[in-house]
């Protein structure tokens, strides 16, 4: 009897205890919002650091953490040190919206994210009414700055992939490619739905498009059918898990040709586990903005400075990242020279907005300017499999 | 809550037992008095201020889990089935209603603007759009209902498990698939105008409790209580149990397309990967947490458990580990949820200060008829001779 009376007690204390945490964590919040000083810019940063896409969220941080260490360092911005204000939204649309809210409270005046497409939708159709300025690292999905002025993003979209990867295989003179795709990712059908439509403006014919379900590992359904069409090349846009198993059993299947893919190829060799062997990628092609072979100097800086911090190899979305970062402290550079809009006033928000759209930031994914819209204007790699080791094959100008 | 119903069916004959109750009309005056004060108390803090932006979004989506909860408590707490389809349910409900209001936008000529200042037309597309999408869950629960209704415990739970699974890969694929947009595929339907704010919440949870509450008491609400105690001891009584157990899961469902149309307003975007098995699972946390059966308890541990993550972003990292502890630790002491099946009455509350603490039962047996003693499978009535002897007692110093 006596145990269960202390048990009770010990969950009504737990109830209790809980109820308390969650009304002292709403009310300590209001009061925070005029916390910031002069002497400190804060920014938000936001992605998921947890749940099934964290990884790509804790590499967008890492890089934009980086960033803003360096420019602390460097005596921060107009002799103000840059303040991170870090969300967690576990790659939940609703989570991603009440981090917004809540960052928005918390005062900063930019925000880092969101990572991936559909909670930076959400963030994009909630930060329109505020004019928040905002650059995603890595959300492709055409829509994520359709709402308003103030959504920018440092990486290239879906569709634009798509377009290049077609207009690459119509270079490399592929008359007929075939396609093989998630049907179940967003990002996998829009670079395979611009690819097909760009490759028909090329004259490059779509001999056979195959979907398959998220979550398949076996491919040799779809790719028997494609291969019977006897193509040139395949084109996989796909993440490189997926990709690496595609690639294997269509040479399992006696494909030798090409196999092209888009940045979900980006990890397919070089990290901790080999997807696809040497000899099967030789000479297939994947667009990509970052890779850490690349000779230029200011990406292995970058690689260097990161491995410095973390002691680890960037990955793409790290240096988006760093880029995102990039992009929106060099904003605020400018508006702070400016000086002509107080810290945190709607003119000040708007005048970072304008200085994103006019300004340019040489990240280490290529020099990122803005024509008009939230889509950046900026270089891509080809890159190709030479030995199992990765090199750039070409880089393709932005338009 | 059976006591309660009792005492009003004997409130007509106050004098023989002398126990003081208030009058039917008398207890919906007092609750909807409640209702409508804590609505302009909480309306205006937030027009004021006191509380933020970010928390009126956590108090809109606790009062959507408070619709879910409570919603699956009928199926779950009351049938005493384990459906684990709600996600379905809900998304089924929250895409037809933002479709609906989204299509019929330009139809009646609403703009995204009119659902922030509240125009009569705004406001009527929003009670069409919501009860449409309810309806239109409601038809898919009925659907799934009648032939998995046939079956009990584990399989009942599967079948539920696979027809969700087969709504978010219909919503994935519908578009594509039949060449239309309706849904967006799998990149989610974005651009959905932000009609949920608190007052329109607050309105509809408060109806949905209402009706379902009053459900739960009427004969049918019993019916359904009589078939989760014992299906073949109420089919012997006449309960047509295939009848009401279909009843009980296409309400369910309703509430639960309810629910998803408040929360595709609420976040903008509805995405098909969002409503897996997971957050079947999240909801039916939320009903055992709470105690299955017991309203009040859905009702605290929705608010609890949205609360929690938000709460824990002091310790950013650790928060999900926290959230998984406490629900062990719920588990671990009160199995049976935080309040069991014990339901909370107003009225009974008063009516207990009115009689100076004491309970109908210490006034008069209850001789309840028979079905409706299977029906609720309390026991009511003490030892009639005791109890006699008492309302003697109390009638006297009463008068």
């Amino acid at each position: 009897m006596n145990t269960n009376i202390s048990r009770r007690n010990f969950v009504k204390a737990g109830a209790v205890a809980g109820m308390g945490l969650g009304l002292a964590a709403c009310g300590g919040n209001s009061g925070s919002s005029d916390g910031s000083s002069s002497d400190t810019i804060k920014i938000g940063l936001m992605g998921p650091y947890t749940g099934d896409v964290a990884q790509y969220g804790l590499a967008c941080r890492y890089g934009a953490e980086l960033y803003v260490k360096q420019v602390n360092s460097n005596g921060g911005i107009n002799g103000k040190q840059i303040e991170l204000d870090t969300q967690d939204e576990k790659g939940d649309a609703t989570e991603a919206v009440n981090v917004y809210n809540k960052l928005v409270e918390d005062g900063v005046v930019g925000i880092i994210g969101d990572v991936t497409s559909t909670p930076t939708i959400a963030v994009a159709q909630a930060s329109v009414k505020d004019n928040m300025p905002c650059v995603t690292p890595s959300a492709t999905a055409a829509d994520v700055i359709s709402y308003g002025k103030n959504y920018f993003r440092a990486c290239i979209t879906d569709p634009y992939q798509g377009k290049l990867m077609a207009d690459f295989a119509a270079d490399q003179g592929y008359k007929t490619v075939g396609v093989i795709y998630n049907q179940g990712g967003d990002y996998e059908q829009g670079v395979a739905d611009a690819f097909i439509e760009e490759a028909g403006k090329k004259g490059v014919t779509v001999s056979d498009s195959e979907g398959y379900p998220s979550g398949a590992t076996d491919f040799n359904s779809q790719l028997t059918n494609i291969i019977a069409t006897n193509p040139d090349a395949i084109f996989s846009p796909n993440y490189y898990q997926d990709d690496g198993k595609i690639v294997t059993q269509a040479r399992k299947l006696g494909y030798t040709g090409v196999f092209m893919g888009a940045d979900g190829w980006s990890n397919i060799v070089g990290g901790d586990e080999e997807y696809a062997s040497a000899e099967d990628l030789e000479g297939c092609y994947y667009d990509c903005s970052f890779v850490s072979e690349n000779e230029d100097e200011k990406v292995q800086d970058f690689i260097k400075a990161y491995k410095d911090e973390y002691n680890d190899t960037p990955s793409n979305f790290c240096a988006l990242g760093y880029d995102a970062a990039m992009i929106l402290l060099n904003a605020i550079e400018t508006v702070e020279k400016d000086g002509k809009a107080t810290y945190g006033s709607d003119d000040y928000k708007q005048a970072i907005v304008d200085a994103v759209a006019s300004g340019t930031a040489n990240g280490v994914t290529g020099d990122i300017s803005y024509s008009g819209t939230g889509d950046p204007v900026k270089s891509t790699l080809i890159i190709t499999f030479k030995g199992g080791a990765q090199e750039v094959f070409k880089t393709v100008e932005g338009k | 809550m059976t006591a309660s119903k009792a005492t009003t069916a004997q409130a007509g004959t106050p004098a023989a037992s002398g126990y003081r109750s208030l009058s039917m009309p008398m207890r919906y005056l007092i609750n909807a008095i409640l209702v409508v004060v804590f609505l302009v108390v909480g309306e205006l803090m937030i027009d004021g201020g006191v509380v933020s932006r970010y928390q009126t979004g956590v108090i809109e989506q606790i009062g959507i889990y408070i619709i879910l909860a409570v919603s699956l408590n009928i199926a779950t707490g009351y049938l005493g089935q384990l459906p684990l389809g709600h996600a379905g349910f809900m998304s089924v409900g929250g895409y037809s209603c933002a479709i609906f209001i989204m299509r019929m936008m330009d139809v009646v000529g609403v703009t995204a603007r009119d659902f922030v200042t509240g125009s009569p037309a705004a406001v009527g597309l929003f009670v069409i759009g919501i009860i449409f999408g309810g309806v239109c869950a409601a038809i898919c629960g009925l659907i799934i209902g009648v032939p998995a209704l046939r079956l009990k415990g584990d399989y009942l739970a599967i079948i539920t498990l696979g027809f969700a699974e087969i709504i978010r890969v219909v919503m994935q694929n519908i578009d594509g698939v039949l060449g239309f947009t309706l849904t967006g595929g799998a990149k989610g339907l974005t651009g959905i105008p932000s009609y949920t704010n608190f007052l329109n919440t607050f309105i509809v949870v408060a109806i949905s409790l209402f009706l379902i509450h009053t459900m739960m008491k009427s004969r049918h609400g019993r019916a359904i209580l009589s078939i989760r105690d014992n299906e073949i001891a109420a089919e012997s009584c006449g309960v047509n149990t295939t009848y009401y157990k279909t009843l009980a899961f296409v309400a369910s469902a309703f509430f639960a397309g309810v629910a998803g149309g408040l929360y595709a307003g609420c976040i903008g975007v509805m995405a098909p990967a969002k409503f897996g098995f997971m957050k079947s699972i999240e909801i039916l946390v939320m009903v055992v947490l709470g105690g299955m059966g017991s309203m009040l308890g859905s009702v605290i541990s929705a608010t609890v458990l949205t609360i929690l993550p938000e709460a824990l972003r002091a310790v950013s990292d650790y928060r999900m580990v926290v959230y998984a502890v406490v629900l062990i630790l719920v588990m671990i002491f009160r199995p049976e949820g935080l309040l069991g099946d014990y339901d909370f009455s107003m009225s009974r509350v008063i009516e207990r200060i009115m009689n100076h603490g004491k309970r109908p039962e210490d006034f008069a047996p209850a001789t309840t008829p028979a079905v409706e003693a299977v029906a609720t499978a309390v026991a009511s009535g003490a030892p009639s001779a005791t109890t006699e002897k008492d309302t003697g007692k109390e009638a006297s110093t009463h008068e």
